[in-house]
């Protein structure tokens, strides 16, 4: 039985208080929601910093948080592959490449801008899958972070889900996107200065950085790696069973670094929304550019207390211990609470809890206003009822459209937690399928923006036959040891892959080249749909560059994209 | 709309306030901070908190120059 947390009066006193803050901004927000545009786009008006910090927050779920720190203690160092080949390359494409024809074009969403390049039926497409993805990875989320409180706070799992949905559901319906951005900006500082000290104690009891590489050498002998497996990113990569993460040098460039990367940074609404809301082209495209900056130092904090916890594990004088599951394996998400609960006294332990319940708020936040958007202007306005002549009602009545769905998305991601405490495999596995469609949109935005012979229909079905490809492969194949059909192999097994992630980023690659392949056999034989006039400023050869920037070099665009990717390569190379 | 830096700075320098002064409430209590190896986090973070916070709220509140 695992030994709850105990909090003390000031700790739960912190936690009341960044609530009150929370809410306030919402409610100091609720004043400018005149109109749907202020409440789904936030008015197009966010600073450059402030959209980049959220783009960063939105993506540090509490599910990113507990999973990283979970996986740095499997795969130790190999995870910053996650947050620096795996993410940086993608933003910086993103910043430089996309952002001018995704806020160029005034699309609201993404799947708008595939209604203005491609035609409607790759726009519904998109937009049910994402919009049912969303509700979806909001529902395990939060009863994720509900279990947890349960198991180590002792909180009730219905408490602790209502209220934290309903904190999300207030700040969300009284300010919209604009009071889910400036509030993930507040979670971010949260949650980077919550688990400071976490960082600074755990590394300060295993002997600093040199006395973490000595203690993992014998854990890494033991697993029959090299002694500084876990301590290095690239160095064993040479071979997949060479690495505690069981992937080689191929699957992490091409399967991670390209195109799992790519699909998710470019082209998942839930992230470049924030860019979409802000206030001008130049801005929209320093967006991932100043996100990609702190994420990546966050392996600091979230991955490397992982890397340290598998030290404690095997040294039984420390007394860290990860509660069991009911097979007796360790559960590695819970590795983060366990190290507040090791390291922190009543004080800074209540600053810890309150930046897991941030990570938490400023994921579902994400994924509600995300999901408001593509409802409101991709669903609801294409198919339910469309434009009238008269502007200003029509603005009225979307925007009331705008806050109903806010509601109703948060009880639908409430109703997936539920469903996933009772069906938690299939959540997973739904949710698993749902994120299969980022690799194959990337293929099809990728081919849209830089050719612009691309058609609707090759889209269309690239689109769709790169979804279906993702899914015949993860039917055929599963990863080692798997002992459920939500790990795949669900149709037979044709092969077998030594970990999921192997499976996973293979799964991309398969679906990415498919659709690329087929969009661009398809293209060839049907006829282009759109005159080069409507396709302006959707595509790279049919938009004249324009940018002229009164700025000095580093805050430019390209030269934050240097200093971005500079420091990225300092870091693989130290860690390498 | 909002300058986001303003209630950051007060809540950090609220989170600051507060928790240095519990960490000098609780200071003789060498127990309680033995889980973190002999070190008074609370004063620590409080204090750093708490100039965070400041230095948040001095760049909301500056005069911008003309």
């Amino acid at each position: 039985m695992l030994e709850k947390l105990e909090l003390s009066w000031i700790d739960y006193f912190i936690m009341i208080i960044y609530f009150v803050f929370v809410l306030g901004i919402g409610w100091f927000l609720r004043k400018y929601m005149k109109n749907a545009n202020a409440f789904l786009e936030a008015g197009r008006s966010i600073p450059a910093w402030v959209a980049g910090l959220a783009f960063i927050s939105t993506n540090l779920g509490a599910l990113e948080v507990m999973g990283m720190t979970g996986s740095g203690m499997k795969y130790g160092m190999l995870t910053t592959h996650f947050y620096w080949i795996g993410a940086i390359p993608a933003m910086i494409f993103l910043a430089l490449f996309m952002m001018p024809f995704y806020y160029g074009s005034k699309a609201r969403s993404v799947p708008e801008f595939l209604k203005l390049r491609y035609d409607e039926k790759t726009r519904g497409l998109n937009a049910i899958l994402f919009a049912l993805m969303t509700i979806l990875a909001s529902g395990i989320s939060m009863y994720a972070l509900a279990i947890l409180m349960e198991k180590v706070l002792g909180w009730d799992f219905n408490l602790s889900l209502w209220i934290s949905a309903l904190i999300v559901l207030a700040y969300t319906y009284l300010g919209g996107l604009s009071s889910a951005i400036y509030n993930e900006v507040l979670q971010f500082f949260i949650i980077v200065i919550g688990l400071l000290p976490l960082v600074f104690l755990s590394l300060k009891d295993v002997g600093g950085w040199g006395g973490l590489k000595e203690g993992l050498a014998p854990i890494s002998t033991a697993n029959g790696f090299a002694a500084d497996s876990f301590a290095t990113t690239w160095r064993y990569t040479g071979e997949a069973t060479s690495n505690p993460m069981g992937v080689e040098w191929f699957g992490i460039l091409f399967g991670l670094g390209f195109v799992l990367s790519f699909g998710y940074w470019c082209t998942n609404f839930l992230i470049v929304q924030r860019a979409f809301a802000a206030e001008s082209k130049a801005a929209a495209r320093k967006v991932p550019l100043i996100g990609a900056l702190p994420k990546m130092f966050i392996p600091f904090l979230i991955i490397v207390p992982g890397i340290i916890a598998l030290v404690l594990m095997n040294d039984p004088s420390k007394g860290f211990t990860l509660p069991l599951d009911a097979d007796h394996k360790p559960i590695y998400n819970y590795t983060i609470i366990m190290l507040l609960k090791q390291y922190l006294p009543a004080g800074v332990l209540g600053l810890g809890i309150t930046a897991l319940l941030a990570s938490f708020m400023s994921g579902m936040a994400g994924n509600v206003s995300a999901f408001n958007t593509v409802w409101t202007y991709d669903i609801y306005q294409s198919y339910i009822r469309k434009r009238t002549s008269n502007e200003e009602a029509d603005d009225r009545h979307y925007l009331n459209v705008g806050r109903i769905t806010t509601i109703f998305g948060v009880l639908l991601s409430i109703g997936s937690a539920y469903i996933a405490s009772k069906f938690g495999n299939i959540m997973d596995f739904l949710q698993t399928i749902f994120s299969m469609i980022n690799a194959p949109l990337f293929a099809v935005i990728f081919l849209g923006m830089f050719w612009k012979r691309t058609t609707g229909h090759a889209a269309f079905t690239g689109l769709l036959a790169g979804f279906l490809i993702a899914l015949l492969h993860h039917g055929l194949t599963v990863p080692e040891g798997a002992t459920t059909l939500v790990k795949g192999g669900w149709l037979g097994t044709l092969h077998t892959y030594p970990v999921e992630m192997a499976q996973n980023f293979w799964t991309a690659i398969i679906a990415f080249t498919v659709a690329t392949l087929l969009t661009v056999g398809l293209t060839f034989a049907t006829k282009q749909q759109k005159s080069e006039a409507e396709l302006h400023g959707l595509v790279y050869s049919l938009t004249p560059r324009t940018i002229v920037e009164d700025a000095p070099w580093y805050q430019r665009p390209v030269g934050l994209a240097i200093i971005v990717g500079v420091i990225c390569l300092i870091l693989s190379i130290l860690f390498w | 709309m909002v300058d986001i830096r303003i209630p950051i700075g007060l809540m950090f320098s609220i989170f600051g306030i507060l928790i240095t002064i519990f960490g000098f409430i609780t200071i003789s209590d060498t127990e309680m901070y033995q889980k973190a190896l002999g070190i008074n986090v609370n004063i620590i973070m409080g204090i750093l908190m708490l100039v965070f916070g400041l230095i948040m709220l001095f760049f909301a509140t500056r005069k911008k120059k003309a």
